[in-house]
């Protein structure tokens, strides 16, 4: 697979075309904004909890095709999962779009992941790795901190 | 003289010439890095522009010969090098129709020669209830230096709006002078849009309308690289900044011209050795213009090279520089409107336009055009353009842009517009016309 086919999968495309769960969500527990000054792009992430778990999850914003197929997967895979599921799915997810795990000599970590394997491609792309990430880095903080909620939307940025 | 004027450009491209085909009008093989990479279709001049090796030669030149600190040293050697410094100075300020060296004022670059304005000129000539003029076309290096000063001063910052195509809106610009009005800042050519704005005009309106000792400040980042310029006969202009970086000459290196009986009356901007002329222990007094502005240990190789831009430039002959973008843009500009689902941004008319093409593509966000057309070798710059307040204006988050300069040609116009084609077929853009880029 060239790089570029690697970097956009058809999942990927397929994603970004009709992103999942592309939405403002009412009631929500947990809203963060995520925001790359570099380019421009910014997402809003809602999450809803039950106890420690996520049962909903919904995103809007601005971004190429792999910040908003990345949102758009992360919305399906974090819903039904824990606190600890998710900070656990985040850790792989981080390894996989940095280059530091090899899903094929990682079984564990290939079904852990499923069909977010396609972010892979981008580790070829040190440009591009901030895209894949900053979903994943607006659910870490939504999931972080008890401060932020609905009534103070918090903001974190991705360095340039 | 001969070290820095040396190398001229060799006039090949034009000679290669084939048919109707828009040749490079400079030679690739003077621009060492193009000529190693003949794959490579750099479109991002408007961020920064490849470097001739007469330009690289000179400052090497330099270093080997005429090395010493300028101003300084008591010897031979270091005269020789305050020599090329203040020839480098004759060299650029020629070049930039510009008689008096005096108002010559060597800087880092655009953003330094601005915010040397605003910091000189501005903390002691702008108070509360003053008013600001810039322009929501500006290059953030010209907007957040007048933005921070208005707020330090407790002045105000008001910002000319721009026409449906991305020209200044001069009706807009003239209800917005008053005899309040400090400082007006507006660029000559807009680097995301490509706009070339009528600086005289401008300027002349500017002086009827506004306070007497108003300023009038250009950024000439991307106009210096591009058109012929006089600065001499902009009389209504007080101070042009440009960079050298972007006209073929090496990062770290521009000017700020201004007025001579300004520059005397502001304070200097920085303090240190080569700006001083006596210090006491007390007070001290500043040395003479340009050096008031120029403390520490001056860029010497930065100038040479930079003024050897100038020569290699001046070999083109800037109307031939200017035509040959022209070429190159309208032919983009055909092309690329030729595609379904590309919005091309800026003025239509192309008098009023620098080789710049900023455009979106339905359904694909700028940074993927930009990844897919890298993987082909065509550089373009996708974003912002330092230009957030233009942005939100057009109301897109990005655009892509690509920019021509003296060593490009319609074969890099082809494989721009072959890799929009292929993001386009790879997003399959046409399958869903429901989709809105961004
Ligand atoms: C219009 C304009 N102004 C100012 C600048 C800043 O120039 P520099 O970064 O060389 O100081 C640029 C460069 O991107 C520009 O295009």
């Amino acid at each position: 697979m060239s790089n570029l086919d690697a970097l956009y999968q058809e999942i990927i495309l397929e994603h970004n075309r009709r992103p999942r769960n592309y939405r403002v969500m009412e009631g929500a527990d947990r809203v963060v904004k995520g925001h790359n000054p570099l380019c421009g792009d910014a997402l809003t992430l809602w999450l809803k909890l039950e106890g420690d778990r996520v049962i909903d999850a919904s995103f809007q914003g601005s971004g190429c095709a792999i910040s908003r197929a990345s949102a758009s997967m992360m919305t399906e895979a974090v819903k039904g999962k824990t606190r600890p599921e998710a900070e656990a799915l985040f850790t792989r997810v981080h390894d996989l779009v940095t280059g530091k795990l090899d899903v094929d000599a990682d079984p564990a970590a290939k079904k852990t992941l499923g069909s977010l394997r396609a972010l892979g491609g981008v580790a070829r792309f040190p440009i591009r790795v901030k895209c894949a990430s900053m979903a994943w880095h607006a659910l870490r903080s939504a999931l972080g901190s008890d401060e932020s909620s609905t009534n103070g939307a918090s903001e974190i940025s991705e360095e340039p | 003289m001969s070290k820095v004027s040396g190398g001229r450009a060799s006039r090949k491209g034009r000679a290669e010439k084939r048919g109707t085909r828009a040749a490079s009008l400079a030679s690739r093989s003077d621009f060492p890095l193009l000529a190693g990479s003949p794959a490579l279709h750099y479109l991002d001049s408007a961020a920064t522009a490849q470097k001739p090796r007469a330009v690289l030669d000179a400052m090497r030149a330099y270093y080997e010969h005429d090395y010493a600190n300028p101003h300084r040293g008591a010897y031979t050697l270091s005269v020789r090098s305050t020599e090329r410094y203040h020839e480098a100075r004759e060299r650029v300020a020629t070049f930039f129709g510009v008689g008096d060296t005096r108002r010559l004022i060597f800087t880092r670059g655009t953003t330094e020669g601005l915010n040397l304005i605003a910091t000189a000129w501005g903390t002691e000539h702008v108070f509360p209830g003053d008013e600001i003029v810039v322009t929501a076309l500006e290059h953030h290096a010209n907007f957040v230096p007048w933005q921070q000063l208005a707020l330090r001063q407790g002045a105000k910052l008001r910002i000319c709006g721009l026409t449906s195509d991305g020209r200044l809106d001069l009706d807009a610009l003239a209800s917005l002078l008053t005899a309040r009005t400090r400082i007006v800042a507006f660029n000559h050519v807009s680097n995301a849009l490509g706009t070339i704005n009528p600086v005289a005009e401008i300027a002349a309106f500017v002086r009827r309308r506004a306070a007497p000792d108003a300023i009038v400040v250009c950024d000439g980042a991307q106009a210096a690289p591009h058109l012929r310029l006089t600065l001499d006969d902009l009389a209504d202009v007080d101070f042009y900044a440009f960079s050298g970086h972007k006209m073929l000459g090496p990062m770290g290196i521009g000017a700020l011209v201004g007025p001579v009986a300004l520059l005397e009356r502001m304070s200097p901007y920085q303090m240190g050795g080569d700006m001083i002329e006596i210090v006491g222990d007390e007070e001290t007094t500043w040395n003479v213009l340009p050096h008031k502005f120029e403390a520490g240990t001056p860029n010497v190789a930065g100038a040479i090279g930079l003024a050897a831009a100038c020569t290699y430039l001046e070999s083109l002959g800037m109307d031939a520089v200017r035509a040959h973008e022209r070429e190159l843009l309208q032919l983009a500009l055909q092309q690329l409107a030729t595609i379904e689902g590309v919005q091309l941004f800026g003025p239509r008319d192309l008098a009023a336009r620098s080789g710049v093409v900023s455009f979106t593509l339905a359904g694909v966000h700028p940074h993927d055009i930009a990844t897919i057309l890298d993987g082909d070798g065509v550089c373009v710059r996708a974003g912002h353009h330092c230009a957030q307040p233009l942005m939100r204006r057009l109301d897109v988050p990005a655009t892509a842009r690509a920019s021509f300069y003296v060593y490009n040609d319609e074969r890099d116009v082809e494989a721009l517009v072959a890799g929009v084609e292929k993001t386009k077929t790879l997003f399959a853009v046409a399958a869903d016309p429901s989709l809105r880029s961004g």
